[in-house]
């Protein structure tokens, strides 16, 4: 058995309104930053996960994914793995 | 025997005493359903009412849809039973798969306390059967979170199979095509952000959520004389 520690980046997807990022992006020209644009917040899960391969931990991170921490009907997902040191 | 309608009650619901309140004026019973039973106890219409269900962490009904009533919510939908989300409650409704789309923060990033205009459009819903398609109600809303979007085949999905069931007269959070509320393909599952349970009496300030209510109600009355037959 590995131990990974993950981490997973969620973010809107493309095309749906991203109302915080709209709402960064226009406060950050108020303090004489006008040469920003593309602003989106998004969201970051880390958790350590035991599995016997990188490739286990990486499928049940994608269907954890999909079944709880991101909705697919407005957001994306990318998920990093890094294996560290069995416990 | 009056009619049993069950309020779905999650850690963090805090609308179910004013739903179960208004149902009761009208004359059926109400009663609490806890989230961690896995049966709905044989009612005959369900409410999942407004509130911050698992403190709405992750996403707002992102937690609630895996609590074991929910599954038991989705046998009755299936069967035809009469099942609506209000606020909060379409919130979970979206996130379990009951309803399409899902319902993220209002343009503008502002919390939302109003009371609004709807507009009914159309009678075809298990919340709407005594309404009038074309009708404004004024009814409360109450949400950070009602800015419904989906894709563009779900919406057009919803135009095409009359399942929009209000749209706001001007709209308050940013949502497509102005959808306050939507319903399944079967109609007998309904999702809106406004609060009919607020309408209730002229004491609140409209009674207009009544007559939504009172079409739940009659809703109830069906299933429970189809379910007997």
């Amino acid at each position: 058995m590995n131990r990974y520690e993950v981490r997973i980046d969620v973010a809107h997807l493309p095309g749906v309104l991203d109302p915080q990022g709209a709402t960064v992006e226009r406060a950050l020209p108020a303090l004489g930053y006008e040469n920003v644009s593309d602003v989106s917040i998004a969201k970051t899960i880390r958790l350590v996960l035991d599995a016997p391969s990188v490739d286990a931990a990486r499928a049940q991170v994608d269907e954890m994914c999909r079944r709880l921490l991101a909705n697919p009907v407005i957001e994306q997902y990318t998920i990093s793995l890094e294996e560290v040191s069995a416990p | 025997m009056s009619l049993r309608i069950g309020v779905v009650q999650f850690p963090g619901t805090n609308c179910e005493l004013d739903v179960s309140w208004a149902i009761e004026e009208l004359g059926a019973d109400a009663e609490m359903l806890w989230h961690a039973d896995a049966t709905v106890r044989g009612v005959d219409a369900l409410v999942v009412p407004g509130g911050f269900a698992h403190g709405d962490y992750l996403r707002t009904g992102a937690i609630a849809r895996f609590s074991p009533v929910m599954e038991a919510v989705s046998e009755f939908a299936a069967a035809g039973g009469p099942v609506v989300g209000i606020c909060n409650g379409f919130q979970v409704l979206t996130e379990a798969g009951l309803l399409p789309g899902a319902l993220q923060k209002n343009v503008g990033l502002t919390f939302v306390c109003d009371t609004v205009e709807i507009r009914v459009e159309t009678a075809a819903s298990v919340l709407t059967g005594l309404a009038t398609p074309g009708a404004v109600l004024r009814i409360p809303i109450n949400h950070f979170e009602g800015n419904y979007v989906c894709d563009a085949d779900t919406l057009r999905q919803l135009r095409d199979e009359d399942r929009v069931v209000f749209r706001y007269v001007r709209n308050p959070n940013g949502s497509l095509d102005d959808i306050a509320g939507i319903a399944n393909v079967g109609g007998n599952v309904v999702g809106l952000m406004p609060h009919p349970e607020r309408a209730s009496d002229a004491l609140l300030g409209s009674a207009d959520g009544v007559v939504l209510l009172r079409s739940l109600l009659a809703a109830a009355a069906d299933t429970r004389t189809r379910l007997s037959a």
